[in-house]
């Protein structure tokens, strides 16, 4: 009888800490050892979220039932600007460029290059000059004709430097393809990069030249100092 | 009746006119994709307003004319655009981070090594995912989260050229000087608008830059560089 007695309170004593251990536990919550607030990536259903972290006020929309399946497949492409429709020369190259792998792109090389050509015959032509005597002319950058269509060809993606100034091609500070920013005038710098030569200033319409290192036109009032998202609203009729 | 003939012979100038682009960055750049809801106009990528952030900016649908046309024009759901990070130096997409719209929603996924690289993708569901409602012509819509921003909607075209002169120039003939001078140029794109799809995202999360493919080609002292592009992709 007293063995009954003792292991009775020995049970009962066993709950009422075990009571104590779940309170305690519960007091944890509370004080925000664990769950200070309802957060939108805490892993449980809280706050006026739809489900687990998604939906309601705070939180991004629930993508659960929303279908993305299915297979995407590549129509268009762009790395630097211009390149594509400048150097392919005609439409069935186009498109083909546009759905060729930047790593399969050997072939377009050649191609480039003699559209470039192409383009100095044409002010060949215009300048009463034999087309065989008006080549490209290493560039700027000290590029080929072969290395300047090469990187246009086979590596048409835009370099894109984390540290440092990032800028197709700033004049002032030398810093080159390490961006390209709003700002940037890529006509102008491609055009100088085509028809400068090596001082960027062959063909710039002085001394009997044909302008065809800048178009002429500049950003105009387009303001590209506002901040996210950097660029204007829509032009409203 | 004189107004409809009028009508009929100015919008057939306007279709001649378009038939004959030939540049434009990359606004209408080959037949196959020209005037549809998968052409890319422009990439933009620099230093955001905070330095240790990235932003990437993509624009399609160009040529967007005010009023009507611009407040008509919405992304397609059946187009995922993809912005494609080589963090290698072998010109394969190590990130990406894609964006495709569903409802008044553009949803983020990435960035994240994709399941498969090249011209065929899927949507990355399992990756880090985001979203923002579009943005419409009066309403400006952004979100953070993870440490990115997110827009989505029609922009102004930052891109300027004389477009006009340009395929004149080309022609050589028509255009023996060449490019007009300032005051005479005229930009074709002052007074248009695209879709834009913009992220800003720390550098942290791009992972550390190759060596600067300009090398390979004699251009030396270059710093390591991501190398980037933005791909359009249609649901088959």
């Amino acid at each position: 009888m007293i063995k009954m007695t003792t292991f009775k309170i020995k049970i009962l004593f066993i709950a009422f800490c075990s009571t104590l251990l779940f309170v305690q536990c519960v007091d944890d919550d509370d004080n925000g050892n664990v769950i200070e607030q309802e957060t939108c990536d805490d892993g449980i259903l809280n706050g006026d979220e739809e489900d687990i972290d998604c939906g309601g006020t705070a939180c991004e929309p629930c993508i659960v039932g929303i279908e993305f399946g299915g297979t995407y497949l590549q129509e268009d492409m762009i790395g630097r600007p211009a390149i594509n429709t400048v150097f392919s020369g005609s439409n069935a190259v186009k498109n083909d460029f546009n759905i060729t792998l930047i790593t399969d792109r050997a072939s377009f090389q050649p191609i480039f290059e003699a559209t470039l050509e192409a383009y100095h015959d044409i002010y060949a032509v215009a300048l009463g000059i034999p087309i065989e005597d008006l080549d490209y002319e290493t560039n700027i950058l000290g590029l080929d004709a072969f290395n300047f269509t090469s990187l246009l060809a086979f590596f048409d993606t835009l370099q894109v430097a984390p540290n440092g100034q990032t800028t197709y091609f700033d004049l002032n500070t030398g810093v080159v393809l390490t961006g390209r920013t709003l700002a940037d005038d890529a006509i102008d710098i491609s055009l100088m990069l085509m028809f400068g030569g090596k001082s960027g200033t062959r063909f710039d319409g002085n001394n009997g030249t044909p302008q065809l290192t800048s178009d002429g036109v500049d950003s105009g009032d387009r303001d590209f100092t506002l901040p996210f998202p950097y660029l204007e609203t829509p032009i409203s009729e | 009746m004189k107004k409809t003939k009028l009508f009929i012979a100015v919008g057939g100038m306007v279709l001649l006119g378009f038939s004959i682009f030939l540049v434009s960055a990359d606004h209408i750049d080959a037949p196959n994709v020209s005037g549809t809801t998968t052409d890319l106009a422009d990439l933009f990528a620099f230093e955001g307003d905070n330095p240790n952030n990235t932003v990437f900016i993509a624009t399609l649908q160009g040529i967007l004319t005010p009023g009507i046309v611009t407040e008509n024009a919405i992304f397609d759901e059946d187009v995922l655009i993809e912005f494609n990070i080589d963090n290698t130096g072998d010109f394969i997409e190590d990130l990406v981070i894609q964006a495709i719209k569903r409802g008044d929603t553009m949803y983020f996924f990435g960035p994240a090594s994709p399941s498969q690289t090249g011209l065929s993708s899927e949507v990355l569901t399992f990756a880090n995912r985001n979203s923002v409602k579009i943005s419409t012509v009066d309403n400006l819509e952004i979100s953070n989260n993870d440490g990115m921003t997110f827009f989505a909607g029609p922009r102004r075209d930052a891109f300027y050229m004389d477009l006009n002169r340009f395929n004149d120039v080309i022609t050589g003939a028509v255009a023996p000087d060449g490019f007009l001078p300032p005051g005479e140029a005229s930009d074709f794109f002052e007074n248009l608008n695209t879709l834009a799809i913009v992220i800003e995202i720390p550098n942290s999360m791009l992972g550390t830059p190759p060596a600067h493919v300009g090398g390979e080609l004699g251009i030396s002292g270059l710093p390591p560089a991501y190398n980037v592009w933005i791909s359009a992709k249609r649901k088959q």
